[in-house]
């Protein structure tokens, strides 16, 4: 018997990554354009995509909801029409490839668009996890606290677009704008950050040229 | 949060190591886990023997070496760990910008027990 040292340096997240590797590029070539949509619970995923796809007007959207349990959300956006489905991962805290993968299936890609994958609410876990996107769009609110960049450092320096949700609150609130946004940036010194409220509309606009500027 | 799959695999790249070399067992397993990956270094030791049993990883020993996040000055041109729920080099105050997020996690290597070649 003899011992050999073998040097590996493999990546844990490896064979996640070819997984979605392939995803991206099957969705690629149906003409999707897809975004990971991530958030602590509750920050507005969906009403975000709600006014999204209505402003995104036009464009065909389709939208895979990541919850742990329940399709309230599904419910919600097949209600208005929004071609939708759900995973449910049973206690898992993020969606990863294979999931997606085989949901794919399930949602009839028939036309050129945008595919929305709602994650599990969850701030940490799913920005470990590629899952065949095109790019990562964070949700965050003034709600949550100015201090979630510091805390929560992963998320932001994935994303690829930055929401801070429920501006409509700011009054009640005591949310410093500069330190928040100071957090940002040393982590991601480009994303656009953009200030939106789910509930009066504000901001979805500028959000949805970003999108179509993509595309 | 999630270490139950990814510790599944890592005992399977290990279990794959072993097979191309064609060795019977594993005896060590080198692991690279960032201070800020959200991965809990015990989780994954007791996941591991749980996993690795019945495998020629099985008994392997797990040894972990943790990689702190690191911010570096751009005005002391200096590294400095980085400080809780502040990025700000505690020399000067500047803010500093990540040098390494401490979010590794990859195997770095294995020692593999294998039958001697008869030359
Ligand atoms: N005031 C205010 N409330 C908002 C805004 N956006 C969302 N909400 C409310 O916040 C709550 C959660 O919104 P959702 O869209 O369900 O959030 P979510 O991130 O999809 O939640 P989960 O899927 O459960 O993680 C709901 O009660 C929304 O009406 C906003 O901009 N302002
Ligand atoms: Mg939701
Ligand atoms: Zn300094």
């Amino acid at each position: 018997m003899s011992n050999k040292d073998v040097e590996i340096m493999e990546n844990i997240y490896s064979e996640n990554d070819r997984i979605a590797e392939r995803i991206q590029k099957s969705l690629h070539e149906q003409g999707i354009y897809a975004i990971n949509v991530m958030g602590a619970p509750g920050v507005g995923k969906t009403s975000s995509l709600i006014k999204l796809i209505k402003g995104l007007n036009g464009v065909k959207a389709y939208v895979i909801e990541g919850d742990i349990e329940s399709d309230i959300d599904t419910k919600k956006l097949k209600a208005l029409d929004i071609e939708t489905v759900q995973i449910n991962t049973g206690g898992a805290c993020h969606l990863d490839g294979i999931l997606i993968e085989n949901t794919l299936n399930d949602l009839g890609l028939n036309e050129p668009g945008v595919l929305f994958i709602e994650n599990i609410g969850n701030l940490v876990c799913p920005a470990e996890f590629n899952i065949g996107e095109n790019c990562k769009m964070l949700i965050t609110t003034v709600a949550e606290g100015d201090d979630k960049p510091y805390k929560y450092p992963l998320a932001f320096e994935k994303a690829a677009i930055i929401l801070l949700n429920k501006i409509d609150l700011l009054p009640y609130l005591d949310f410093d704008m500069d330190y928040y946004i100071r957090g940002i940036r040393v982590l991601n010194p480009n994303a656009p950050i953009i200030k939106v409220s789910a509930k009066t509309g504000a901001g979805f606009d500028e959000v949805c040229e970003w999108i179509q500027s993509r595309m | 949060m999630h270490e139950y799959p990814l510790t599944k695999q890592l005992v399977k790249i290990v279990v794959d190591a072993a097979k191309s070399h064609n060795a019977a067992k594993v005896s060590a397993v080198r692991l690279v886990l960032g201070e800020s990956s959200g991965i809990i270094p015990d989780s994954v030791g007791m996941y591991f023997d749980m996993i690795a049993a019945g495998t020629p990883a099985e008994g392997a020993k797990l040894e972990i070496r943790t990689v702190k996040a690191e911010m570096h000055c751009p005005r002391c041109r200096k590294d400095f760990p980085r400080p809780r729920f502040s990025f700000a080099c505690p020399d000067c105050g500047t803010l500093g910008s990540p040098k390494s997020l401490g979010d590794e996690f990859y195997v770095e290597s294995v020692l593999l027990e294998t039958e001697e070649e008869e030359e």
